[in-house]
């Protein structure tokens, strides 16, 4: 989904202008192919021909982000104030910054997971490879993982006295995750998950002993 | 909402010059109706409705702010 603009001028570097002009955009953020170079000709009569060079403009994730993002932020009586880091080539890290945070959370983080998978979708759009996109507020991600990870340990104790199997309450993939990866060497407790999308459950399953004793 | 619903739906399709949004104002609820190019229908609407659904989480979340009920429903 590459935007290109094929330019003719006088010589390489005119046409380049040009066509930057025309795209509105700053040379580093262009990709530029030359496809004739040109010639002059005999006292720029006989054999002249002007130059043809393609330019490319580069994929620019920070302005797809804000372009998608801002108009919802508005309307949910947000700030706009966002941030955008590349991390490797194939992850994007967003992260807002806000008074007024519940409202783009939602409950249990609904309304912040499907922001964060429409603006995925809108992402991977424009580029050609898969890009990771993650949404975060403030450090909700982060307070939530400690959250899960806390109730995973509190569950598990609570399994291991009663000898009763637990379920939890439905929850996404990354949620599921964590608690799995929690327990997965805590004494006395097993995890697998039931049901189906998006009603999936974590089961912390009471085992009499641990595999390896 | 109406241009909200807009926005949203033209960054997802191919088409987003037959993208178009019809608002019917209700008592206590705003019903919009989106319309899309016939290509662009798995676009808006995902596997399962998986995007559908996400459209629908992030414009309740957005008519929250009005006190109203948003219903968003795409028409072939």
């Amino acid at each position: 989904m590459e935007q290109f603009i094929e330019i003719e001028g006088k010589t390489v570097e005119s046409a380049i202008e040009e066509a930057l002009m025309k795209l509105d955009i700053d040379r580093e953020d262009a990709d530029i192919e030359i496809i004739d170079e040109g010639n002059k000709g005999l006292f720029g009569l006989i054999g002249s021909r002007s130059a043809v060079v393609r330019v490319y403009k580069k994929t620019n994730y920070e302005d797809i982000v804000r372009n998608f993002l801002c108009p919802i932020l508005t309307s949910m009586g947000v700030s706009e104030d966002i941030s955008v880091c590349k991390d490797g080539d194939n992850t994007i890290n967003v992260r807002l910054m806000s008074d007024n945070i519940g409202i783009v959370i939602g409950r249990r983080g609904e309304t912040l997971d499907a922001l964060q998978y429409l603006l995925g979708l809108v992402v991977n759009k424009y580029s050609d490879n898969f890009v990771r996109v993650t949404l975060n507020v403030g450090d909700y991600r982060e307070k939530r993982e400690e959250t899960l990870e806390r109730l995973a340990r509190k569950l598990a104790g609570r399994v291991s006295r009663t000898r009763k199997n637990m379920t939890l309450e439905p929850m996404n993939p990354y949620e599921r995750r964590i608690i799995h990866a929690t327990l997965q060497d805590y004494p006395y407790v097993e995890t697998f998950s039931i049901g189906e999308e998006p009603n999936r459950k974590v089961v912390i399953k009471y085992r009499y002993k641990r595999e390896n004793d | 909402m109406k241009e909200l619903l807009e926005s949203i739906a033209k960054s997802l399709v191919d088409n987003p010059e037959c993208v178009s949004v019809n608002e019917i104002e209700g008592e206590q609820s705003l019903i919009l109706e989106l319309r899309v190019a016939d290509d662009d229908m798995g676009k808006v609407i995902g596997k399962q409705g998986r995007i559908a659904k996400a459209i629908r989480t992030v414009m309740k979340a957005a008519a929250l702010r009005n006190n109203k009920r948003v219903v968003v429903e795409i028409i072939q």
